[in-house]
């Protein structure tokens, strides 16, 4: 088992949750982040004070996968999500020890 | 003149939301999210304290009979309660009193974020007292400006926002700044609330000047005709050059910062409606317009301002309103017609230096007027029950400290549980209602 974890742009998202439901993932963690990379923040003027704004608010997404899946889905997340623009964001995978089903009590493949 | 009549009475609720919501919602959604609810409740108290205030002594002080001092102020105690003030009377009465709770209120903008309660609602009593009544007698209620200087102020450019303005720009350096001033992003929480506020604003400021017409006819015919005729003056000028300052405004940011915003459309709404205020009934339409343009551009410099002097004049009360006060008021010397309600000429109408110099004197009286009385005020709270919360409670931010509230709770997943629970609803049964 293996847990895919990608922070993408926010606009991308819609683009990657149909590309990865049209691949077979039955489900993901989606949350609203903010962070920042190489690019660093940007800046923000208010009244003519000016702010360098270091956040920048990302969506993250964390899916459970099987050992053969996690590559593809890495590959469908890294090519939807891309604009070819800095702060396209990162996918990482670390290994899952075992997961299971609350309602059933199913685990790993079953549970997902 | 029954028309006229009802009209005060809109006016005054119209001028009463000005406070309580509009310049809340203004005000508030600029501060952090941390202290938004005690930005807005400035605003609301401010309300209940000088309201009340200004039935006991304020309407004395400000328009009763008894003028003294040479006529700085009328005698708080002639009409004390409204004692002997005609029912006829009352509606007069309101709608000054929502002029005095919205001048006070528009101080809170410089010391956000940072102010006791407790001591608020001191300041409160104490600054209309020896600011704002006095000034309201000196010129609009037969006082020393108006028998002095032929200073035309219609609605308040002097009374309400060179008076607010300087008040606030004092305060701010007397509390002095707030934690993390020049170092922290102070940023607005929710440009939205402060979009909504600007439009409020906008729409009871008609109340505010057009309002603040006064009928000096001999006659029931002529008061008609005046009524008929100046109100149409007013409501014109007070909406060109509301709309002229936005564009400059805009103009301004665009050209120095490359984008024009949001927070600059509302800021340039308010500056024109100040700047408009004392003036709306002295100029013609490319008066107010050129009025409503000069203050935009003005105000849009001016609130940079404060990060060179250090002085954290948190909302801008110091670039909006006293800025934004002295243009109108002082351009009516230049720009001021006969041929508006006024009926004076000012330098470009060929009506010579003595307008401007009338209206360059009462600004400045005011200024020196507040800045002395809003000092011995501000020091004196200062040294006896303090101004400020402490550090740690501004960092955690205000509205818990001194409200024990947060302002969101979006997703309701905040936690814990009312204390105590009643022993039936330790565990809460979906069940069909008590007489299922």
């Amino acid at each position: 088992m293996k847990l895919v974890t990608a922070v993408i742009k926010p606009h991308k998202w819609e683009e990657v949750r149909e590309a990865l439901e049209t691949f077979g993932v039955t489900g993901m963690t989606v949350t609203e982040v903010s962070g920042y990379g190489r690019q660093k923040g940007h800046t923000e003027v208010y009244r003519g004070a000016e702010y360098d704004i270091a956040l920048v608010p990302k969506i993250r997404i964390e899916i459970v996968a099987d050992d053969g899946d996690a590559e593809d889905v890495v590959g469908i997340i890294q090519k939807t999500a891309q604009t070819g623009r800095i702060g396209d964001g990162k996918v990482w995978v670390t290994p899952v020890e075992t997961v299971v089903r609350v309602r059933t009590g199913d685990r790993d493949a079953a549970a997902l | 003149m029954d028309g006229y009549y009802a009209w005060m009475i809109v006016a005054t609720a119209l001028v009463l939301m000005m406070t309580t919501p509009a310049l809340a919602l203004f005000y508030g959604g600029m501060t952090r999210s941390k202290s938004v609810l005690n930005m807005m409740m400035m605003s609301y108290v401010a309300m209940a304290v000088v309201g009340i205030v200004y039935v006991l002594w304020g309407w004395s002080e400000s328009f009763g009979p008894t003028s003294l001092a040479g006529g700085l102020f009328a005698d708080p105690f002639t009409l004390f309660g409204l004692k002997d003030v005609a029912w006829g009377s009352y509606v007069a009465v309101c709608f000054q009193l929502t002029f005095a709770v919205i001048t006070a209120a528009l101080i809170s903008g410089a010391i956000a974020d940072r102010v006791k309660l407790s001591s608020w609602v001191v300041f409160l009593p104490l600054w209309v007292t020896l600011c704002y009544f006095p000034l309201a007698h000196m010129v609009w209620g037969g006082g020393w400006i108006s028998t002095h200087l032929a200073a035309q102020d219609y609605a308040g450019g002097t009374v309400v926002h060179i008076n607010a303005g300087v008040a606030g720009g004092v305060l701010a350096l007397i509390i002095g700044r707030r934690v993390g001033f020049m170092r922290d992003p102070m940023k607005p929480h929710n440009l939205t609330l402060t979009m909504i506020g600007a439009g409020l604003l906008w729409f009871g400021w008609y109340g505010f000047n057009v309002g603040s017409i006064v009928l000096t006819g001999d006659t029931a015919a002529a008061n008609t005709e005046q009524f008929m005729t100046e109100t149409g003056v007013t409501f014109l000028n007070t909406t060109v050059a509301t709309m002229a300052a936005m564009l400059a405004w805009l103009a301004m940011e665009r050209v120095m910062h490359g984008k024009a915003t949001s927070l600059g459309a509302a800021s340039g709404i308010v500056a024109g409606l100040v700047a408009i205020t004392p003036s709306c009934g002295a100029v013609g339409v490319v008066g107010a317009i050129t009025i409503g343009a000069v203050a935009g551009v003005a105000c849009a410099y001016a609130v940079g301002l404060k990060f060179k002097l250090d002085l954290d004049d948190s909302l801008d009360v110091v670039g909006v309103h006293l800025v934004g006060g002295v243009v109108g008021t002082v351009l009516i010397g230049f720009l001021s017609t006969s041929a508006a309600p006024g009926g004076i000429d000012g330098l470009f109408y060929g009506g010579g230096l003595t307008s401007l110099g009338h209206q360059a004197g009462a600004a400045g009286i005011s200024i020196v007027w507040t800045g002395v009385f809003t000092t011995l005020i501000g020091l004196a709270i200062k040294y006896t029950i303090g101004w400020r919360v402490t550090e740690d409670d501004e960092v955690d931010g205000i509205d818990f400290a001194e409200h024990g509230e947060s302002a969101y709770d979006l997703d309701g997943r905040s936690g814990g549980v009312r204390t105590p629970i009643p022993a039936a609803h330790v565990k809460t049964p979906a069940t069909e209602g008590a007489l299922a």
